[in-house]
């Protein structure tokens, strides 16, 4: 048994076996052939839309992404000059003015008026003294005398010299966040200059990315909080669903799985000066529209492929393997036609030769005998002359029986000159059938004759004809009981061809003599026959040029059918 | 009958010798010859009027023999035996000036039949 291994193995694949059944032969082929030019086929189309597929792949997603990327370092930067600018405000306002001039409350208003004026989105101002005790204010609240010593960008301003919080709700309810500078240049602790910006700049500046509706933008802090409202990731202060992508400066491109299981585009970049990241999410369906649809296109197109390739391939192998059975059948019948052909003059030869050796020595018996009778017979008292004539007669007798054999023998193996003329095929079955006419009286026989009188005329031997017709209804009289029938059929099948049917209704022959009854020497009739009969006329047809087939059942009758051309073959005569 | 001259040429002895004696009881004088060159150097002492010859013997072949025969004694009548069954040989030979031809077995009446037809130049 073989195993999947071998069967498949490259080794098999180029095994085109020449023997074995002829129906698994084919079927191996077949499948041998299929495989292998479906291999070559399919393997190179499936590497090249595998390369395709990627190739696509990438050009798309940097085309795509890179705009994302410009996009996000561009707004990046508005939002950093947007704080800078804020950040050197407050700074130059604690460099430029000393302690007591901001601590006078008319200066610090119109301080804070002209800043606010500037540059806008300022809500309050702040100064705030060494000991965290804010001495001036200028503000929609009444903060003054607050005391934020314990507070934490206190101490990161103190410690920095500058603070940036992240963005969180004020007393009246909106976002805001607080920018602090230190002026340590008056003492060694320095007070602090404080302002809080209105973050209602951050939506304008993300809505100036002109964004599409399907692309969500927002800033959120470095523990994941947002400082913008998102569209689909919370709003204000909420927590970021996301864990933080990682630190990087540079607008870089992540793709990740958003909660709700969507494959989403992260563009993100940190900011530097400032706790802010700036996010743009970008789902993937979207951004991939076009690839998708190539992504089809091609996966359609590679399919339709592959569907013709098996179509082609397995009609075509069909094709290619049936034209080879039909060659193979072919080649294997001319083989047993020459086989037979050749089997036919090898014993013939060999007859030849043993007719010739066996005359020699027959013509002495037949010559010895011969002069025994003379003796005999011109001795007039010879004694019990009758009796030695009878036995010299017999062994006469006998001789005479060799030689019809042997001459019937040397009649087969020599190859008879073929006399074409042009004559009546009719003609030839009615005189061949009065030859036998009396046996056939005599035994009760009919012998029907059913001649198509349109038959046409046809150039052969007829000689040759008359011993082939002789031949065949010799037997079939000897097949058939006294009182049986046999019928002669002539009719032409095409413009070429005559056919002539000898059917008889005797005893027919089982399948294993059917398939010898044209070898030599191959006879039922033990003792009479000398097994030459059909071979001859199997020789004889064929030289004409013609066909002879035979079907026979036992106990219902034997069909002979032979076939003649209109003319005989161009090879008759040799 | 008497005063003819028969030469049989055959290298099957006993076949010869019997058929010899067989003519000789019908009033057939009939020497033998066994081959060849035997057979040509009786027709020059014996200048029979008929050769029996058969086509296959060892040495000289009967075709030969029979060119021989007829290009020395063209009158000489040639009879042709042959162990083939074939036709073919005896008028090949036929064609080179023999009178007939026969099959062997052969029957001694139709060999006197073919010697007198010869002899009559049929």
């Amino acid at each position: 048994m073989m195993t999947w291994r071998d069967r498949f193995s490259l080794h098999s694949l180029f095994n085109f076996p020449e023997e074995g059944s002829t129906q698994k032969r084919y079927s191996l082929l077949r499948r041998n052939m299929i495989i292998l030019m479906i291999l070559v086929t399919i393997v190179p189309l499936f590497f090249m839309a595998l390369l395709n597929y990627h190739q696509y792949q990438s050009t798309l997603r940097d085309e795509i992404v890179n705009p994302m990327r410009v996009l996000v370092n561009k707004t990046k930067h508005s939002f950093e000059l947007f704080l800078a600018e804020r950040l050197s405000a407050v700074s130059f306002v604690a460099s430029a003015y000393s302690y007591e001039k901001l601590s006078n409350e008319v200066e610090f208003n119109r301080i804070f008026r002209v800043m606010k004026r500037e540059f806008g989105g300022f809500v309050d101002l702040g100064l705030i003294d060494e000991l965290g005790v804010q001495v001036s204010y200028v503000g929609p609240y009444d903060l003054k005398g607050k005391n934020y010593s314990e507070q934490s960008w206190l101490h990161e301003t103190q410690v920095r010299g500058g603070y940036v919080s992240d963005v969180f709700m004020g007393f009246r309810g909106f976002p805001h966040l607080v920018m602090a500078v230190l002026n340590n240049s008056e003492s060694l602790k320095g007070w602090i200059l404080r302002a809080t910006i209105d973050t209602d700049r951050f939506h304008d500046l993300i809505a100036s990315m002109g964004l599409d509706p399907k692309t969500d933008a927002f800033l959120i802090n470095k523990n994941g909080v947002l400082q913008t409202p998102s569209k689909w990731y919370g709003g204000l202060l909420e927590r970021f669903p996301f864990d933080l992508p990682p630190a990087s400066y540079e607008a870089n491109v992540v793709e990740v799985k958003d909660m709700s299981g969507r494959d989403v585009f992260m563009a993100y970049t940190y900011f530097a000066h400032a706790p802010y990241i700036l996010v743009v999410i970008k789902p993937r369906g979207e951004v991939l529209r076009s690839w998708y649809t190539l992504k089809s296109e091609l996966f359609f197109l590679f399919i339709i492929s592959v569907v013709v390739i098996f179509l082609v391939v397995f009609k075509l192998t069909d094709v290619l393997v049936h034209r080879m059975m039909e060659c193979d059948e072919r080649r294997e019948a001319a083989f047993r036609e020459v086989e037979h052909t050749h089997k036919l003059s090898s014993i013939g030869r060999l007859a030849a030769g043993v007719a010739h050796e066996i005359n020699n020595p027959m013509a002495i018996i037949n010559e010895k005998a011969g002069l025994m009778k003379d003796l005999i017979e011109f001795k007039p008292d010879f004694p019990d002359k009758e009796k030695f004539l009878g036995l010299v007669g017999a062994v006469l007798q006998s001789v005479h029986r060799c030689r019809s054999i042997t001459h019937r023998l040397l009649g087969f193996a020599r190859r008879m000159e073929v006399q074409v003329e042009v004559l009546d095929l009719n003609e030839v079955i009615r005189e061949t059938a009065a030859f036998l006419e009396k046996e056939a009286l005599y035994r009760k026989v009919q012998i029907k004759l059913e001649l198509d009188s349109t038959l046409p005329r046809i150039a052969s031997d007829r000689g040759q004809l008359q011993q082939v017709f002789l031949n065949i209804l010799n037997n079939a009289l000897a097949a058939v009981a006294d009182g049986g029938q046999v019928t002669v059929v002539s009719r032409p099948i095409d413009d070429d061809t005559n056919e002539v049917i000898i059917q008889d209704n005797g005893c027919g022959m089982p399948e294993a003599v059917l398939q010898h009854i044209f070898e030599p020497f191959f006879t039922t009739k033990k003792g009479t026959g000398t097994g030459l009969g059909l071979p001859i006329t199997y020789g004889i047809v064929k030289k004409l040029g013609g066909n002879i087939e035979v079907q026979s059942q036992e106990n219902v009758g034997t069909i002979f059918t032979i076939t003649l051309p209109l003319r005989a073959s161009e090879e008759s005569g040799s | 009958m008497e005063n003819w001259k028969v030469l049989l040429v055959d290298d099957e002895q006993e076949f010869v010798t019997t058929l010899a004696e067989r003519l000789g009881l019908r009033g057939i004088d009939a020497a033998i010859a066994s081959d060849g060159e035997e057979g040509l150097r009786l027709v020059e002492d014996l200048r029979p009027q008929v050769v029996v010859l058969d086509l296959m013997m060892p040495g000289m072949s009967g075709v030969e023999v029979l060119q021989q025969i007829k290009s020395l004694h063209p009158e000489t009548r040639v009879l042709l035996l042959t162990g083939h069954g074939s036709t073919r040989e005896g008028i090949e030979g036929m064609r080179l000036g023999a009178d007939d031809y026969l099959m062997k077995p052969i029957n001694i009446d139709e060999l006197i039949d073919k010697m007198k037809k010869a002899m009559r130049g049929e």
